[in-house]
């Protein structure tokens, strides 16, 4: 076959199990097309060879009751996977080799998926573009020249240009939310607390999950239901009851209602964002939904909001980066010295600065000013939710103020790239899930994405929505292989 | 309120990253627009507002005080820049 890197995961979930593909082939067509796609440097490390050394034993001795079965994937660069190499997009972790496993990737594996590498982000999840990776911009398989979105951009570029049938990001502030939606897939970010953030590369402890990102729906829900348990390793991991969301998936939303936040009209926003949260208004009564306007006043303090507490919270998780227990050292006259040029070497210009506005935001003087007043707000945020779920099942908004933007364009005005993180960042804030799903395309022909917002734990009422919207939308990605020479 | 190049430097001090004055500079034209950009919370009154410190309304659970991994020391010295057997080497701190 080879169409097999067309495929979506469940049909390679079911080919597999049909015993029409074996897991050796379907992880070779992925290893060849990823060795053809280098352009698009998606990848951090590979480690192909170990990839198709499992698929072969798993060939050997098949076990079909599993639910990826012998299914190759690579994943973020984030996730701590045992003896490969784990960056985080850092120079300071670059010789870094996990000797443990995350608890979201051991659940994949567990499940029968092969490891076939690891995708790039941006240093430390900080980005919206992929542009502040230590290894190098990502290519959207779109466009030349394009970003991938981020901070998840490796793993969006490789989804879309389907370099791996299915992967997972994190999204602290949109990192799976906005990348998918600049490349026409799906991401979702679950509930704080669904998926365990045990060895995961912490950013902002109160904000950052794990969540899949995937070519569909079906595919993000099935991924969903493998990764999310719940995790006595990670103190934040919630017990609630997990659905099977795969198997309870269905397009039958009659009645659900539906939020439309007047708030997230914001100023300007290009008609057409407008006009495709208009298209997206009329396919959810397409299928049957009811739409009802709604009121989330605390909006446009949402980034604001962020700028305090993700940057004080990674200013405190990261101060485990000294060059003394591992990762990159430089050399330093005393310890001090050793400490600040280490960090000053080791880390990039934005992680830098994340760390300096969250150490000022702490320091002592400023603290109630900033931090304390930031915490006040992210409550007045969560109220808005909270009030809006009385009369509401979902929120749909857009997923991102504009399409993919060019490499370059906005890497000298920090404030312009946090702007593009608006319509996510108040889901994280408030813990909530949210999916983004492709919805149309612009005027250039990229793609653009819509979110729908859930209640807490309510994973399954949002997959649904997004399953019944995604057949009424019948999105096409326009993807050449632009970049196979 | 505007942060000028001393806050910049004794914010670099307590974050152990040394930087220059070139990227001192940098940084204060870049922490400036950031931090107007955040005083827009200024708008809101918050007084009688509680704090979100967590969105998991859990309370954290106990265990029982028992060792579950055991004979770590390799893998934990494993990655560290430089070791010495069976420690974590550092510059000279004690004069």
């Amino acid at each position: 076959m080879s169409d097999i890197t067309k495929q979506s995961l469940s049909e390679l979930v079911e080919n597999i199990k049909g015993k029409k593909l074996s897991s050796s082939e379907v992880t070779k067509a992925f290893v060849e097309r990823s060795e053809k796609s280098k352009e698009l440097n998606a990848y951090i490390t590979e480690d192909y060879a170990n990839a198709l050394n499992k698929a072969k034993k798993f060939d050997e001795k098949p076990n079909l009751d599993l639910k990826l079965p012998g299914i190759p994937m690579a994943v973020k660069d984030l996730f701590c996977t045992r003896d490969l190499r784990t960056t985080a997009g850092s120079k300071i972790l670059n010789n870094f080799v996990p000797t443990y496993e995350s608890t979201v990737t051991q659940n994949i594996w567990n499940e029968g998926a092969i490891l076939m590498g690891k995708l790039n982000c941006d240093e430390f999840a900080m980005g919206s573009s992929n542009e502040t990776s230590f290894f190098g911009n990502v290519q959207n398989p779109i466009d030349k020249n394009l970003v991938p979105g981020g901070s998840s951009g490796g793993s969006s570029s490789a989804v879309a240009a389907q370099l791996t049938p299915i992967t997972i990001g994190t999204d602290t502030g949109g990192s799976i939310r906005q990348p998918a939606s600049f490349t026409g897939t799906v991401g979702l970010k679950p509930t704080y607390g669904s998926c365990s953030r045990y060895g995961i590369v912490a950013f902002a402890s109160s904000l950052d999950q794990a969540g899949p990102m995937a070519q569909n729906v079906k595919d993000c829900a099935l991924l969903q239901e493998v990764i999310s348990t719940y995790d006595e390793k990670d103190s934040t991991s919630i017990d609630f009851k997990r659905n099977k969301y795969s198997k309870e998936l269905t397009k039958d939303i009659k009645g659900k209602k539906i939020g439309i936040p007047k708030e997230y009209r914001v100023d300007g926003m290009p008609k057409e964002i407008e006009d495709l949260w208009k298209k997206g208004i009329e396919y959810a009564k397409d299928c049957g939904a009811e739409i009802i306007d709604i009121s989330l006043p605390h909006t446009n303090y949402a980034l604001p909001t962020y700028y305090i507490v993700a940057p004080a919270e990674a200013s405190s998780n990261l101060a485990r980066y000294d060059g003394v227990k591992y990762g990159f050292r430089a050399e330093g006259e005393n310890l001090i010295d050793m400490y600040e040029k280490t960090r000053s070497e080791g880390f990039g210009a934005e992680v830098q600065r994340r760390i300096m506005i969250g150490t000022y935001v702490l320091s002592s003087g400023y603290y109630d000013a900033y931090y304390l007043k930031a915490q006040k707000v992210r409550k007045l945020i969560k109220n808005d939710f909270d009030d809006a779920y009385k009369k509401v099942d979902a929120i749909l908004t857009p997923s991102t103020p504009s399409s993919a933007f060019k490499i370059g364009e906005k890497t000298n005005d920090p404030v312009s790239m946090y702007l593009n993180d608006i319509f996510t960042v108040p889901v994280n804030l408030a813990g909530l899930p949210g999916i983004s799903i492709p919805a149309g395309h612009d005027a250039k022909g990229y793609p653009l994405g819509l979110q729908i917002i859930g209640k807490a734990f309510d994973e399954q009422n949002i997959l649904n929505i997004a399953y019944a919207m995604e057949e009424k939308i019948d999105f096409k990605n326009n993807i050449t292989d632009w970049w196979i020479k | 309120m505007s942060i000028d190049l001393k806050t910049i430097k004794h914010i670099s001090k307590l974050s152990r990253i040394s930087v220059d004055e070139k990227k001192a500079e940098k940084l204060v034209g870049d922490l400036n627009s950031i931090f107007d950009f955040i005083e827009k919370l200024n708008e809101l009154k918050t007084d009688n507002v509680e704090p979100l410190t967590s969105v998991a309304e859990t309370t954290l659970k106990l265990r029982s005080d028992e060792v579950k991994s055991k004979n770590l020391r390799d893998q934990v010295i494993k990655n560290s820049p430089k070791e010495n057997e069976d420690y974590f080497v550092v510059p000279k701190v004690i004069e």
